[in-house]
């Protein structure tokens, strides 16, 4: 009797029990830091000693810095370029893939390595490549009789630098494309072909709408990807601070100078800009996305 | 007659136009898919020859071919610093990690797919919103969390997280375990089998792919990983690989034959994984991208 009662609470919480460890998780270590984290902003703290409450003077303080224009510039000038073209050579070739050409898998793979390696090791391949003197690029552009640019020592430089970075790392999206692109129904294209469209015609009029709903997924993923950006960014630099992403600068703030509670108000800074901008995104994509539910 | 005949002369002109057509489109198409792809690996057969060449060569000799085939790079550089000890601090973190991401994902991905209880809406949504929150976001308040916890300087800052299911894991063994279908876990219930019985002998078998994928991902993320071991790592013992590149970098100046030897024996692990179990990595990323 007391065995099924045990058993009956049991079957009750289980649920909750299977759950427990990212419960546990948010709450430690999402809920507990974010919370600490709106009161850290407010202060003035060198990580020695107590913080002492300031108010909103952090928050006014980032508003008349100018490193923090400058990190937000870079990071948007960076997410502005390196998006679009990133997701246009990648759909490209996810486009090109989804035709019957042999060894896909071959291709695939290949597309996909820049994906895989990162981390510190990629970071210094390039900044080796983009080396001004010795490096691939400016070799090569010599033996056509070009002098190469400075790419990381000449602050003009550096955005294309990044942009080069990421457009060989653009593989990774796709392959979303590709599934994407095999999930459009094949009767679209035949009843289109049966009213003389052409491949223009297909391609913008059912093959990008019908895509749209994974671009828009790249494109909120791009925009967050950009403020993420830490590796090759501490790795590469970049004359003039042009190499300074945001992430760059907070991490700076935090541990190198120690202002604890400015790098914690530039973190909140940095989360709404985020949501701002999702919210931006999501809010224009009635406008642009396709979602066949919708339809039916 | 003579009509007819037009007719099957211009199905025939238009036909044999419309080959043309597709041969010129799919040459065009081998072709940028060829150059894309010399454009990808061009970097990393530069990687290959610079760690090959020798110190006179480096500077003056251009071509990817190297003159001297220094083999002996890759040994001098891997001894010139203590990789063999981040080599063996980078392993450790790297399998606890892919251990603790198992357990908990699997866990909770089952419970949110298979089990009913009061609030589970709520809460994906809850789990859902997380994934569009950026860790930069929390890295401070994190990092002072573990400063109290007298964390910093150890490994557990690093491994810790990991045991307790991360947003975008979820979801995507969610994903999976939805296709299973019930009738397996009914017929071990009407046997008696109490929930973690039926997670354990059918689901977990079930879901092996769908753990590769997850593995693969814990694996190359903590193997890559920079800012974490540069936030919680002070003595050189502790350093993972990433960590001691960057150091055995700035403490070398111009050695590139050396970083790029060093860089590539760092890079082969993730390789060989990619190369041997794509086809996982590549079902995990289709699985997250589409379906949203």
């Amino acid at each position: 009797m007391n065995k099924y009662k045990y058993r009956k609470i049991l079957k009750k919480y289980e649920g909750y029990l299977f759950i427990s460890p990212w419960i546990l998780g948010i709450l430690v270590f999402f809920l507990l830091p974010v919370g600490y984290s709106i009161y850290i902003s407010f202060t003035k703290w060198t990580i020695l000693g107590k913080p002492v409450w300031i108010g909103l003077d952090n928050y006014s303080e980032i508003f008349r810095d100018k490193s923090f224009y400058n990190s937000l510039l870079v990071t948007f000038r960076y997410a502005v370029f390196a998006i679009p073209l990133g997701m246009i050579a990648s759909f490209t070739i996810a486009f090109i893939l989804n035709s019957d050409i042999k060894g896909l898998s071959f291709y695939r793979t290949i597309y996909y390595l820049p994906a895989v390696v990162s981390g510190v090791a990629v970071s210094l391949l390039w900044r080796w490549i983009l080396d001004p003197e010795f490096g691939l690029i400016n070799s090569l552009l010599a033996m056509v009789g070009i002098q190469g640019p400075g790419w990381l020592s000449d602050p003009a430089w550096v955005l294309p630098s990044y942009i080069l970075v990421a457009i060989w790392g653009a593989g990774g999206g796709m392959i979303t494309y590709l599934v994407g692109l095999k999930e459009v129904p094949s009767s679209l294209y035949e009843s289109a072909e049966i009213d003389g469209a052409g491949f223009f015609t297909r391609l913008f009029r059912i093959t990008i709408p019908m895509m749209t709903p994974i671009l828009f997924y790249n494109l909120v993923m791009g925009i967050i990807g950009s403020f993420r950006k830490f590796t090759d960014a501490y790795i590469l630099g970049g004359a003039g601070n042009q190499g300074k992403f945001y992430l760059v600068y907070l991490y700076e703030n935090a541990f190198k100078f120690f202002k604890m509670g400015y790098a914690t108000a530039l973190a909140w800074v940095l989360f709404m800009i985020i949501l701002m901008l999702t919210l931006l995104v999501f809010k224009s994509s009635s406008l642009w996305v396709y979602y066949e539910s919708e339809e039916n | 007659m003579s009509a007819s005949s037009y007719n099957t002369n211009t199905v025939n002109k238009r036909l044999r136009s419309k080959k043309r057509m597709e041969l010129i489109s799919t040459s065009l198409a081998t072709l940028i898919l060829i150059l894309g792809a010399i454009v990808i690996l061009i970097p990393l057969v530069w990687m290959l020859s610079t760690a090959l060449k020798s110190d006179a060569e480096l500077f003056t000799n251009t071509s990817f071919i190297p003159r001297d085939w220094a083999w002996g790079n890759f040994s001098k550089a891997w001894n010139s610093a203590p990789f063999n000890v981040y080599l063996r601090n980078t392993v450790f973190i790297t399998v606890s990690c892919v251990i603790g991401a198992l357990i908990s994902n699997s866990l909770v991905a089952y419970g949110f797919a298979k089990i009913n209880f009061r609030g589970k809406k709520v809460l994906f949504a809850v789990l859902l919103g997380t994934m569009m929150i950026p860790g930069s976001v929390t890295m401070i308040p994190t990092y002072l969390l573990f400063a109290k916890l007298k964390w910093i300087g150890t490994f557990l800052p690093l491994i810790v997280p990991s045991f307790f299911a991360g947003a975008f894991n979820v979801f995507l063994l969610r994903q999976f375990i939805l296709r299973i279908p019930n009738d397996y876990s009914e017929a071990a219930r009407i046997d008696g089998a109490n929930e973690i019985m039926i997670f354990w002998r059918i689901i977990i078998p079930l879901m092996k792919p769908a753990l590769t994928a997850i593995a693969i991902f814990e694996f190359n993320g903590k193997w890559n990983d920079f800012m974490g071991p540069l936030l919680y790592l002070r003595k050189e013992a502790m350093y993972t690989l990433q960590i001691g590149l960057r150091t055995f970098q700035s403490s070398n100046g111009m050695e590139w034959q050396s970083f790029m030897a060093a860089s590539l024996i760092v890079l082969a692990p993730v390789m060989i994984i990619f190369f041997t179990l794509q086809k996982y990595f590549i079902e995990g990323v289709s699985m997250s991208g589409v379906k949203n």
